[in-house]
């Protein structure tokens, strides 16, 4: 199981969404997909067409900047970061 | 007694301003939609929700909705997409009800519909075929904002009738359903060299005349347009104005002669003329036109207004209401004669909407 940590900016979007939680996923993109059949839409949240990361949602896999297809380990963390944009 | 409710779309969210059928005293509500970016914010008569296109620089474009104005929102994107392989929607601008259904026009330019309270979304055009369509999805060619299909105008009784605008090339007129496709820009003035005359020109806001259906008004980057022929050619009705330029406008629910327009300077700034804000009217169609700033700021207000920041009720006496860059709203209850601000300190506003309800 892989430990998945989601930003602050996705909770209020999605009924009940913890902010850290486990998920059984051998790619980030599977992760991703894991989350979308619990929040529906939730997976638009963080892609777009191609399919792809949004250009400011950052995802690290034990720390290394991770794309869709990076693998996951039993006990990887996953960090999906909103990037610091806006203003 | 009815209630007045205004929808204030800004780029820090969504607000709701109620009052009476008086419209002198205001209640604000707000922020909503989580402080999205909100690009327009409509009410739909109808069904009694609020819609409002948002574009989060993190989690994308989206379609928030309302159907308790504005106590509870749900955002959906589904559908919302050009599929894997085609273009990327970078916002939504143009947002329509009528007829039972959403129609929302985004960017890179086309045409959604939802047909279940924007729960879901289905692509209806992306007008293929038409003249200098190939430049649309360059940056290049795209006017500040990028707002692709900045507009949508149903037909009042005719679902499948209406008019898109793609910001800085064309009003395209539909009348099955965006299946076929006619620009509609004759007598338009474009001031740069046009290759094709049929389209090239920079159309800023398109109203139709509740009380007659031939008559619409445009304000177009160059000039103020009014059409008899429910937008098959055009005139321009400029002279009288300070400005040719500006975005928002509005005609008047029971008379098609009377057309509010606020004049901008034209250059980088867009803001109106020499500090002092005014709302322009004509009672005759555009012949002559009278400066309306009773109640506005008379010196060093920079007040620039886009083109969803006008909106105008449909009481017998309409109000007037109008939402600024610097976060003001101004509202009038007398056709615009006097006005009042009504809210300040707001983020940007894009979008002013207004609906009266029993």
């Amino acid at each position: 199981m892989a430990e998945l940590h989601l930003p602050t900016t996705l909770q209020p979007l999605f009924q009940e969404l913890p902010r850290k939680l486990d998920i059984e996923a051998a790619t980030v993109a599977e992760a991703i997909e894991r989350l979308n059949e619990q929040w529906p839409g939730l997976r638009d949240r963080l892609c777009e067409p191609g399919p792809a990361l949004r250009p400011h949602i950052n995802v690290y896999v034990d720390r290394e900047r991770a794309q869709l297809d990076t693998a996951l380990e039993a006990r990887s963390r996953v960090d999906v970061i909103a990037a610091i944009s806006g203003g | 007694m009815s209630s007045t409710v205004l929808i204030v779309g800004t780029r820090k969210g969504c607000f709701v301003l109620e009052s009476d059928a008086d419209r002198r005293n205001w209640k604000m509500r707000g922020p909503f939609c989580n402080g999205w970016p909100i690009f327009n914010a409509v009410h739909d008569s109808e069904s009694g929700a609020i819609y409002a296109a948002g574009a989060s620089e993190w989690h994308g474009t989206g379609i928030w909705r309302s159907s308790d104005l504005g106590e509870n929102w749900e955002l959906s994107s589904e559908g919302l997409t050009y599929g894997d392989n085609g273009m990327k929607i970078s916002k939504v601008h143009g947002l329509a009800a009528a007829h039972g259904r959403l129609l929302a026009g985004a960017e890179a330019a086309g045409l959604f519909e939802s047909r279940d309270g924007g729960k879901t979304w289905a692509l209806l055009s992306t007008l293929d075929g038409q003249p200098n369509r190939e430049l649309w999805n360059d940056p290049a060619n795209q006017p500040p904002g990028h707002l692709g299909m900045s507009a949508i105008l149903p037909h009042p009784d005719d679902a499948l009738r209406y008019w898109v605008i793609i910001q800085g090339h064309s009003i395209f007129e539909t009348t099955d359903d965006g299946a076929t496709w006619t620009p509609r820009n004759k007598g338009l003035r474009a001031d740069w060299p046009l290759e094709n005359p049929e389209v090239g020109y920079c159309v800023h806001k398109l109203v139709l005349a509740p009380s007659d259906h031939q008559r619409m008004y445009q304000q177009n980057h160059c000039g103020m347009h009014r059409s008899d022929d429910q937008g098959q050619s055009w005139v321009e009705i400029s002279e009288g104005l300070p400005s040719d330029f500006g975005f928002a406008a509005a005609v008047h629910p029971h008379d098609k002669d009377t057309f509010y327009v606020i004049p901008l300077d034209p250059g980088h700034g867009r803001v109106m003329p020499e500090g002092h804000a005014a709302v322009w009217r004509t009672r005759d169609a555009g012949s002559t036109w009278q400066r309306l700033d009773r109640g506005l700021p008379e010196r060093d207000a920079h007040l620039g207004v886009l083109r969803e920041g006008m909106a105008i009720d449909d009481y017998d006496v309409p109000g007037l209401y109008f939402g600024t860059s610097t976060g003001q709203v101004f509202a009038s209850n007398d056709e615009g004669e006097s006005w009042s601000e009504i809210a300040d300190y707001l983020p940007a506003i894009s979008s002013v909407d207004v609906a009266v309800l029993a």
